[in-house]
């Protein structure tokens, strides 16, 4: 009998693992997605079907407001985040190799390592001495701090795309008479712009959960749609949380699913 | 200035790295292209010939000396400014884009009109047989079919010199004999100047006007393929191409006596004195019977069956090492034997005094 190349499956309790495994990460969610569906006033015992709690939600002004701030911040700071993981990618990857290219990236990705209670901290110090200095009060805070964060995500796919791109392009199109910034515009950005607009989901929905951050950069009357839940949680815990929570659930499948699609397509 | 230069490179150096550690990979490099022709620089890598064609392109400018084009200096233009393309080794097509956007991809950026993009387009899909392809992405292609749709993009604006950056080393074997025979048909077509880069010592010899063999980032000698094969300058170009037989001697009246005692003829001795080395090729050295009078006596150490030759190891009286490829009988071993005293001959004209 011909013998049979290795393969994971055949270790002893593979299948049992694996089952385990999707549990524990799934059970907890789809235990959410059930109860919010729940006509029942506890979060533990049911009672019937009904959309009774979506309709709660959406007829709650502070759950509307806390909605389309986190939107207004998610949509800034994926924009402004993406842009500039565009200009650090194409820096850091359209050259030959430099001197202290190792610290550049790490300087990036310094989102990624740093604990994001210590940035948190920072950052309500940091933001308090400019509003004591300047009295502005706004949602550029959370704008700023969003953006920051959210760089690295935004980085990361945006440059695994310019590695996997010859850089022969940029000097084919030069030598086919293209000005800079036609090579830019005509060959790097269409052939990168997969990577950017993954970049961009990925780090909207970083900023659509983010807590943490959030909650220590916020002024009074700026709860964004996750601080507003866990500020509700600390009170009482309604169903009405699980329908919120379903709902950005299926944003974020939905742009995560795009994302995938997107960083999946090759050239 | 000379109107049938096409390019002039006078003494071109580039530095790679600061002080000490710098590197020259072109030093001090002159060279004159003339219009129409298709010529070749030939080395091994590392040798400078893809510097040489970069500064050319302007993807690099050298660390001192000039590049002209039709007598104009180009030094300092950048690439888009030079009417001059590349086919890239990598083909460098782009992804996003059709074959007929690749191909008029360089006209587009000149600005020019839409129907006369169009038109040249079709005309260079129909010059590379790639008409069906035109709306195909490049991905869709085969390594042949993607290598024409480079040609076809940088023949489509014409220019002044098209440079080749070993575009056929990624095609197999029968690819490239074909690419070679269809490279040649679009040289005469367009009446384009081709600069060529290779390593491959048959492709040069067989596609090229002219050769510049190049070596540590000099060129050794520049010359049409048979003067580059036959009269070699140097034991470098002597054994980059094709193959040689190195003897050692000193020169007198009426040739050159050879290290074994043996006083024989060769060309490139004249104006010489004092200790050369000779260089003969395997295929011009001939095998007589032992003791015929002016051949040199040898002895038979080794011989190697190879198909069409036969590569027979000889050995003269001081024991230098000659190689004699022969052709092979139609039966029989030629009667080649290990240890049997035989003499040689050079084919006249054959042995070569090299250079220093």
């Amino acid at each position: 009998m011909a013998e049979r190349a290795f393969s994971a499956t055949r270790l002893p309790g593979f299948a049992t693992i694996a089952v385990v495994v999707f549990l524990v990460l799934y059970l907890p969610i789809f235990t959410l997605v059930i109860f919010s569906f729940n006509d029942a006033n506890s979060v533990a015992i049911w009672g019937g079907f009904s959309l009774r709690w979506y309709q709660i939600a959406w007829a709650n002004d502070d759950v509307k407001e806390a909605a389309v701030r986190s939107l207004i911040i998610a949509t800034s700071a994926a924009l402004i985040a993406t842009t500039v993981a565009t200009m650090a990618a194409l820096g850091t990857t359209r050259r030959a190799a430099f001197k202290g290219q190792t610290l550049i990236y790490v300087i990036i990705n310094q989102p990624l390592m740093v604990p994001e209670i210590v940035t948190a901290v920072a950052l309500l110090i940091f933001f308090g001495f400019i509003k004591v200095t300047t009295g502005y009060q706004g949602l550029g805070y959370l704008i700023a701090a969003h953006s920051a964060f959210c760089v690295p995500f935004a980085y990361l796919p945006i440059r695994a795309r310019l590695e996997g791109m010859d850089l022969s392009l940029e000097t084919a199109a030069a030598d086919l008479y293209a000005t800079p910034w036609q090579t830019f515009r005509k060959v790097t950005l269409p052939i990168l712009l997969p990577g950017i607009i993954a970049g961009a989901m990925l780090a909207f929905v970083i900023s659509l959960d983010d807590v943490v951050i959030t909650e220590f950069v916020k002024s009074g009357g700026q709860d964004t749609l996750p601080t507003y839940m866990l500020g509700q949680i600390r009170r009482a815990v309604t169903p009405d949380v699980n329908a919120i929570s379903t709902a950005l659930l299926v944003l974020t499948v939905l742009l995560l699913t795009a994302f995938f699609l997107l960083t999946r397509r090759r050239d | 200035m000379n109107k049938d230069v096409a390019v002039e490179v006078r003494n071109a150096v580039k530095a790679f790295g600061q002080g000490d550690s710098a590197v020259r990979a072109l030093d001090d490099v002159s060279v004159n292209i003339r219009k129409g022709e298709f010529f070749t620089l030939l080395g091994p890598s590392g040798c400078g010939k893809t510097t040489l064609l970069r500064l050319i392109a302007g993807f690099e400018t050298p660390t001192s000396g000039e590049i002209l084009l039709d007598g104009k200096d180009i030094t300092r233009d950048p690439p888009n400014r030079r009417p001059v393309n590349t086919v890239f080794q990598s083909y460098a097509l782009f992804p996003h884009l059709t074959v007929a956007q690749n191909i008029g991809f360089g006209l587009e950026m000149q600005g020019r009109p839409k129907a006369e993009i169009a038109d040249v387009t079709a005309n260079m899909l129909a010059l590379v047989q790639l008409g069906p392809m035109a709306q195909r992405k490049t991905s869709q292609l085969s390594g042949g079919q993607q290598q024409r749709v480079a040609l076809a993009r940088a023949l489509a604006p014409r220019p002044k010199v098209l440079l080749l950056d070993e575009p056929l080393s990624a095609l197999d074997l029968k690819l490239r004999k074909e690419m070679q025979i269809e490279l040649k048909r679009l040289q005469l077509e367009t009446g384009i100047t081709f600069i060529f880069v290779t390593h491959d010592q048959e492709e040069a010899l067989t596609m090229s006007d002219r050769i510049g063999v190049m070596s540590a980032g000099k060129i050794q000698q520049i010359g049409a393929p048979r003067d580059i094969y036959t009269r070699p300058v140097n034991r470098f170009v002597a054994s980059f191409i094709g193959e040689s037989n190195f003897l050692s001697g000193a020169v007198e009246t009426g040739g050159v006596r050879l290290s074994c005692g043996d006083l024989v003829d060769a060309a490139g001795s004249e104006g010489r004195s004092g200790k050369v080395t000779l260089a003969v090729r395997p295929e011009q050295v001939r095998l007589t019977r032992a003791g015929e009078p002016g051949a040199l006596p040898a002895t038979i150490t080794d011989w190697v069956y190879f198909g069409t030759d036969t590569h027979c190891h000889l050995a003269l009286s001081d024991g230098t090492e000659v190689v004699a490829r022969l052709q092979s009988p139609a039966t029989g071993d030629a009667g080649l034997e290990k240890g049997k005293a035989v003499a040689l001959r050079f084919a006249p004209g054959a042995a070569q005094v090299l250079g220093d």
